[in-house]
């Protein structure tokens, strides 16, 4: 077993909160991780990545090479396509519609969606709105993670138990309102399979 | 012991801990910032005191850290790579004093520059002050190495250099724990003059340091961090250090590399090894993140042509590696890419929204209209990004508080009058000299102080300015007169580009303090206080 992920959004939208999830859940499956993440000064506002590996097999670089990464996970539509050349051709781009407009030059929504469009296997859906909708609007991540969870390669109960480890700290509602999130991105995913 | 899931920067920093650590010094700054945040967070280092705030500067910390191996303790002093310059005079001579208890300092190097001004490696200037050197390639060993790097500095009574770089510093994998070493008790160095470079001292102490040139070698030869890995294929040997030995093996499957393979984790090099693999394979690939140091100690200016690296471009000479740099060095097939659409927008950092440095570049920008451009000399921090549009605000970012004196020497050129901007931590880690230079002369300048009252752009860590800023300028002599304090805010605008014009006017050193707080990190500080009082 081994996957890839590249997570990609805009510095202070939360991309690393995926990266937790996701980790735990490998962690509670016993696998290798190996998360490399953006500090500094591209944090503020900038476009940002972060590379997450899991397999069960030692992992020796941090870093995912061109071309091999299974699936990546955008926050934000413009910036699923900066790093298009680090997916595999068979790899799924899962993307939120919902733009993140901080730049005087961004272009115009159709033109991204049709570049989109063009990567074989993709989800598009606003992960932002559906937040909203189930009244859970801080877990816009959450949405993400779900609409991502059938290609990365590990159980359902794992990210449940990943989001109850993470959260759990912030009491029960908010568990629920991810349990919530992760399902109804789930249910979006199933749309484009 | 369960793994813990760590950064590079935080195994360092548990490795240290459970190394026996007595004390880790540091200015924050990117990539190397975590090491001594994990330990201010740490529950044992907080039950045990170890001691764990901010120093001034890296040459402040590095004293320090001399002063307590001095003592007979283990100590860690932390920075990146361009920190290292500024603790230079420190870290060279440290080599010559030799260390009492374990010395370490540990450089976080920014290869590619992701947030740095240059790509500076530090391993040359481990070279140059000719002491032990070690270069992890993954979280494991990180540890591994903190955890070990006392008792090797403690082995030949000499600093030890740690390397690291962005990628392995900033990101996380399970790291395995060892048993936890104690403490070392204060024991004064056996020979009381060790410490003392006076010139016939010094003298004797180098010699002692040239004498071990052959020991480390040695060392090295033993060293559980270098491994020669043999091949059956000869055509290639190839010598991989740090983190470049994983891109190498993520290259092969299951990383069973068909050739001869020196990893390198310590330095100097184990010259038996380099040997062997040069004298059996038919050409040399090096692979090493950074300068071609390395490279440089087996080519010297001639070379034979069998040593291939960045110098002939079987590697390119800047930036980072990756796993595809070396899969095309090595002439592994490369595969069709998906490609990025045309003309994608960039979106590079920005300030925050609310940001109290947006309020002061406007009204700089509005004051120097009558001056014209190219007057305003800055430093780094967050207010850097006044450089980019829509605010075109300053004209020089070089190092750690050559605003001041950049400005000091423009106006001395002519360039009246010449401003500084400087953030309120820079200043107290290298503004202060700077200003009393300018004061000395009374150069017509106008320093102009983001007080934002931490240390913003490496996360928000507490600024040694804070609550004491006023009164350094006033001690370092500026008139009373001419240390003007303002609120950066949208609707103070008007009193701002005032300040600022009249003091312009003036033909003397001038300092205008912009206080409020962070947007960003005041929040997280309020929070911490209020869990604190809560405790």
């Amino acid at each position: 077993m081994k996957k890839d992920i590249i997570l990609s959004g805009v510095g202070g939208q939360g991309i690393i909160s995926i990266a937790a999830i996701i980790g735990s859940a490998a962690l509670a499956e016993n696998l290798n991780i190996k998360q490399s993440e953006v500090h500094g000064m591209s944090q503020r506002g900038g476009a940002v990545m972060s590379n997450l590996r899991i397999s069960d097999k030692p992992i020796a670089s941090d870093l995912i090479p061109l071309g091999k990464a299974d699936v990546i996970i955008s926050v934000e539509p413009l910036e699923s396509l900066r790093y298009l050349p680090y997916l595999s051709k068979e790899g799924w781009l899962i993307t939120n519609l919902e733009t993140f407009e901080n730049i005087p030059d961004y272009p115009d929504i159709e033109t991204l969606i049709s570049s989109i469009k063009e990567i074989k296997h993709h989800v598009i859906l606003n992960a932002t709105k559906i937040a909203k909708e189930i009244k859970a609007k801080r877990s816009m991540n959450t949405v993400m993670l779900g609409a991502a969870l059938p290609f990365l390669g590990l159980k359902q109960e794992s990210f449940e138990a990943g989001i109850k480890a993470i959260f759990g700290g912030k009491g029960e509602q908010i568990v629920n309102q991810n349990l919530t999130a992760l399902k109804a991105g789930l249910e979006e995913a199933k749309k484009f399979m | 012991m369960q793994k813990l899931l760590l950064l590079g920067d935080e195994a360092i920093a548990q490795g240290a801990l459970d190394g026996g650590m007595s004390g880790i010094y540091a200015y924050p700054g990117t990539p190397s910032t975590e090491i001594t945040e994990y330990v201010q967070n740490n529950k044992y280092a907080i039950e045990k005191n170890i001691h764990r705030d901010w120093s001034a500067n890296e040459k402040t910390a590095v004293e320090a850290a001399i002063g307590m191996s001095y003592a007979g303790k283990r100590a860690m002093a932390c920075m990146k790579h361009v920190g290292l310059n500024v603790a230079a005079d420190a870290f060279v001579n440290s080599s010559i004093t030799g260390a009492n208890g374990g010395l370490v300092i540990t450089v976080a190097d920014d290869p590619s520059m992701h947030s740095s001004q240059n790509e500076q490696d530090s391993r040359a200037l481990g070279a140059f002050a000719q002491i032990p050197m070690l270069e992890p390639c993954n979280q494991q060993e990180a540890y591994d190495m903190a955890y070990k790097s006392f008792q090797l500095s403690e082995k030949f009574g000499l600093p030890v250099l740690m390397r690291i770089v962005t990628r392995l510093a900033h990101s996380r994998a399970g790291v395995e724990r060892k048993e936890k070493l104690a403490e070392n008790g204060v024991r004064l160095p056996s020979d009381p003059r060790q410490f003392v470079l006076l010139p016939s001292i010094a003298k004797k102490n180098y010699k002692r340091l040239l004498s071990m040139h052959d020991i480390l070698i040695e060392e090295s030869e033993n060293s559980e961090f270098n491994k020669y890995i043999d091949g059956d294929n000869k055509k290639y040997g190839i010598i991989a250090s740090g983190v470049a030995f994983n891109y190498l093996i993520e290259n092969f499957d299951d990383g069973k590399v068909p050739y001869p393979v020196l990893k390198i984790g310590q330095y100097p090099l184990p010259k038996k090894y380099i040997q062997k693999l040069y004298d059996e394979c038919d050409e040399i690939i090096i692979l090493e993140e950074g300068y071609p140091v390395i490279e440089d100690m087996l080519v010297g200016l001639l070379g034979d042509g069998r040593v291939h690296g960045r110098r002939d471009g079987t590697i390119p000479r800047d930036g980072e590696l990756n796993p595809n740099i070396v899969s095309k060095a090595l002439g592994l097939e490369q595969q069709e890419l998906y490609k990025i659409p045309d003309n994608l927008s960039i979106r590079p950092p920005q300030f925050c929204d609310g940001c109290g440095h947006i309020d002061m570049y406007n009204a700089l920008n509005e004051a120097m209209k009558d001056y014209g451009t190219g007057r305003v000399l800055s430093d780094i921090g967050c207010y850097t990004m006044g450089a980019l549009p829509p605010f075109n605000a300053i004209n020089s970012c070089v190092d750690m508080g050559a605003s001041i004196t950049m400005a000091k020497g423009a106006a001395d050129a002519g360039l009246v009058p010449a401003v500084a901007v400087i953030g309120d931590s820079t200043f107290t880690h290298s503004g202060m000299t700077g200003l009393l230079d300018a004061v000395m002369e009374n150069t017509p300048i106008v320093v102009c102080i983001a007080d934002n009252s931490f240390t913003a752009m490496t996360g928000g860590q507490k600024s040694h300015a804070e609550n004491r800023l006023d009164n350094i300028v006033k001690g370092l002599g500026v008139e009373p007169e001419h240390i003007r304090v303002v609120v950066p805010l949208k609707k103070n605008h008007d009193e701002m580009v005032n300040v600022l014009k009249e003091e312009l006017e003036y033909k003397g050193v001038s300092v205008v303090i912009f206080r409020r707080v962070c947007v960003t990190h005041y929040a997280s500080m309020v929070k911490k206080r209020k869990a604190q009082e809560n405790k």
